[in-house]
């Protein structure tokens, strides 16, 4: 074992098991899933708004990825049935998270549909949940004296807007609302089949 | 039915190629110990000698004679020898001193942005009028310049300057090198910029933006280049194994690095797994055997006996290149990707416990008898730390991908604890301690002050106990409360805050910690402090300075 060409050789095949493994093999199995029936493409005004979701960081404390029964009460809580491959077609980037530092959002739109609450919500957290320590996000709203007339007004809860001014929202947080509001995964999927060969229709379920 | 056929006819095969594989290793005496091969790093006479650079004048002297016994130095020193290693230190100097310079600055920017995270979390409304300022970004600036900025410019320090001294030739391309230092960092402090102002690929670890990572690349390709002319051109005949375990390093992570951020291939769950096949390998495969490379050169060049088994730690090579590569998959469990890549994943992660079974059992007979040392030499106290914590960390990580303890721990701080144990109380340790004994030798100086060493010693090591112990409990906490249907998501919430708190009292430790490094760094790069004509170690001022290397 002692000379430069066992060393990258091994070195090599070592990483390309490895690739095979977690890179190829996924890739070759997911390629052909189709999206659901009920799982609709982002609209462009979403599409804004979940790239406001990656620039700030909102995948470091908020998984997508409801689990399995087995594995926790994700359904419980109302986070929904568990996630399977086909919900994430049109997903680029994965959002699917590794933290739970907050709630999991993947069927947000669902459980928190009102525009009104998720607008103050991000304006200040505090305000809606007690206890929360979520971040609030001040940078997406104007707070002016006076609304002009196209501006969406947040409606704060008492006491918790600036004195004697208005907080309006800015197209990012719109669009950041209108992307939380279209997560929602809620319809209905059929386990994915259990082997990737093609299905054919005469042969009965075992 | 089928899964269980498949399985045992899997367990059939292994159980085969184990025995032609063990077959195979008796006939090549495999088996039987090569103690030539562990003792390549010392130079003829130095078997016997501790060589701690960090150490000062007479107290290498003292520190001699704690371990004096008859038979063990009996080598003659062979000028020659000597002079080698002094054109191979010679010949790296510049492109080291630059990839530490830039490592230490990027630490102290990173551990600013940490601890700033850090407080976020348990006081929300601090520093968010402006949106760089936000926990989202703060804390990815955080990850970006510790991982990619300290560990990674550190690493390749370490990796350039031992390199030349193993292979007993002088580095090739020094140019090249230092060219593909101003790239990564060009890189890196772009990324950095662009995370702030909400550019990014959004994907953990993967978030510099293709077009920056392209710099990064460029960069590997002018490092790697030189380090392979070098390798081929080597003056010694077996390679150390720690050559083994840093070139593979260097080759590992330039492709994971272009794999991982090929622009336009990777979609959803796919992408998915490759996010963690690349996450879990950055750690695995660069800073891990980077590292552990460190540990296999430097600690036996301290105490001045070679490793205790050459062949174990080759085992320990092969095993951490074949396992760790599939362990990602487990940050993924219970998601919506394929079974078996999970318990794939969960099954390498449990054969992790072979590479670091032999890395442990080789240190602790390497070390036997000598753990005294640790009390008089600050290289050594931080490597056999850094040593500690990877075997405490990669059991811990190989239990966490279990799926019972997985339930609890994932998705809470528990895991940002145990990245820390890795990341830092094993390789950032490391590093400390391979800096400690290379920059006396870069910059042939002293370190100035040495009783800095141990203050930022007790520093990080208070720093990190606290951290880990208090986040590992909350995060413990945490999953049991999200797990328990009865309690509100907000109990989780509640429930953590606390060891949050004591996170950032752990936070501010080590960056004080830091904060001394970075310091008497700079004292030594400025030559400050006691004036010293060259290294006051050698007391023997009548000898050409360099020649006094490795006495």
């Amino acid at each position: 074992m002692e000379n430069e060409v066992k060393l990258a050789a091994g070195a090599m095949v070592a990483l390309s098991v490895a690739t095979a493994a977690l890179v190829v093999l996924p890739y070759l199995q997911v390629r052909d899933i189709k999206p659901p029936e009920g799982l609709m493409p982002y609209t462009s005004a979403e599409l804004r708004g979940r790239q406001v979701y990656v620039a700030n960081g909102c995948v470091y404390c908020h998984s997508q990825q409801p689990r399995d029964r087995n594995f926790g009460p994700d359904a419980q809580r109302g986070w929904g049935r568990a996630a399977v491959p086909g919900d994430y077609y049109y997903d680029k980037p994965h959002l699917l998270g590794s933290m739970r530092t907050g709630p999991d959002l993947f069927n947000i739109g669902a459980r928190q549909p009102s525009k009104d609450w998720q607008l103050g919500h991000l304006y200040q957290p505090r305000a809606y949940v007690p206890g929360s320590i979520m971040p609030s996000y001040p940078f997406l709203f104007d707070v002016k004296d006076a609304a002009e007339p196209d501006d969406d007004v947040v409606k704060l809860p008492p006491n918790k807007a600036p004195f004697g001014k208005v907080v309006v929202a800015r197209p990012e947080a719109l669009d950041l609302v209108k992307y939380l509001q279209g997560l929602n995964h809620t319809y209905p999927v059929l386990p994915p089949p259990v082997q990737a060969a093609p299905a054919s229709p005469a042969t009965p379920a075992s | 039915m089928d899964s269980a056929i498949l399985s045992l006819l899997g367990a059939f095969l292994l159980s085969i190629m184990g025995l032609f594989f063990f077959i195979w290793s008796m006939r090549k005496g495999l088996l039987v110990e090569n103690p030539r091969a562990a003792t390549v790093i010392f130079a003829p006479g130095e078997l016997g000698r501790v060589d701690d650079p960090a150490l000062q004048g007479g107290a290498q002297d003292r520190w001699q004679g704690a371990i004096a016994k008859p038979g063990e130095s009996d080598h003659v020193e062979d000028p020659d020898e000597l002079r080698h290693r002094i054109e191979a230190d010679h010949s790296t100097a510049f492109p080291v001193f630059m990839f530490i310079a830039f490592a230490i600055f990027w630490l102290v920017l990173g551990s600013l942005a940490g601890l700033t995270a850090s407080l976020k979390l348990h006081m929300p409304d601090l520093l968010v009028s402006e949106a760089w300022e936000t926990f989202g970004r703060i804390r990815t600036i955080h990850l970006t310049a510790v991982l990619y900025g300290w560990i990674t410019n550190a690493a390749l320090g370490v990796i350039i300057w031992l390199l030349p001294r193993l292979l007993r030739t002088q580095l090739v391309g020094a140019m090249w090198v230092m060219l593909g230092g101003a790239l990564i960092n060009t890189g890196i402090a772009s990324a950095i910029g662009a995370i702030g102002s909400g550019w990014t690929d959004g994907m953990e670890y993967l978030e510099i933006p293709w077009q920056i990572g392209i710099f990064i690349v460029a960069g590997f390709v002018c490092i790697i280049g030189p380090v392979l002319y070098t390798l081929v051109n080597r003056k010694v005949e077996s390679l150390y194994v720690s050559v083994w375990y840093m070139v593979a390093a260097l080759l590992w992570i330039a492709l994971l690095f272009i794999i991982g951020k090929l622009p336009g291939v990777h979609t959803g769950v796919q992408q998915a797994t490759t996010n963690w096949w690349y996450g879990h390998n950055v750690l695995g495969l660069w800073f891990t055997p980077v590292s552990v490379g460190a540990i296999y050169y430097f600690l036996p060049k301290i105490i001045g006996r070679p490793v205790r088994s050459y062949n174990l730690s080759i085992l320990g090579f092969w095993t951490l290149a074949f396992f760790y590569g599939q362990v990602g998959g487990h940050h993924l469990i219970g998601g919506p990707i394929p079974g078996w890549l999970i318990t794939l994943s969960i099954v390498q992660s449990m054969m992790m416990i072979i590479p670091v079974a032999a890395f442990t059992i080789n240190m602790a007979g390497t070390m036997w008898g000598r753990m005294h040392l640790a009390r008089q030499s600050p290289t050594l106290r931080f490597m056999m730390f850094g040593g500690f914590m990877y075997m405490l960390s990669s059991l811990q990580g190989s239990l966490e991908a279990l799926r019972s303890v997985n339930q609890v721990a994932h998705f809470t701080h528990f895991t940002v604890a145990h990245a820390h144990l890795g990341a830092y109380a094993f390789v950032t340790m490391v590093l400390f301690g391979a800096i400690y004994f290379m920059l006396p030798r870069v910059l042939n100086w002293e370190w100035p002050y040495p009783r800095l060493i141990t203050l930022q010693f007790w520093l990080a090591v208070l720093g990190i106990s606290i951290y880990f112990v208090g986040l590992s409990i909350g995060g413990w906490l945490q999953g049991l409360a999200m797990l328990d249907a009865s309690k509100p998501f907000m109990e989780s919430v509640a429930v953590t805050i606390p060891y949050l708190q004591w996170r950032s009292v752990g936070g501010s430790l080590m960056l004080a910690s830091h904060l001394v490094f970075a310091g008497h760094f700079l004292a030594m790069a400025l030559r400050f402090g006691p004036t010293r004509t060259g290294a006051a170690l050698f007391t023997r001022p009548t000898k050409a300075l360099e020649l006094a290397h490795g006495e």
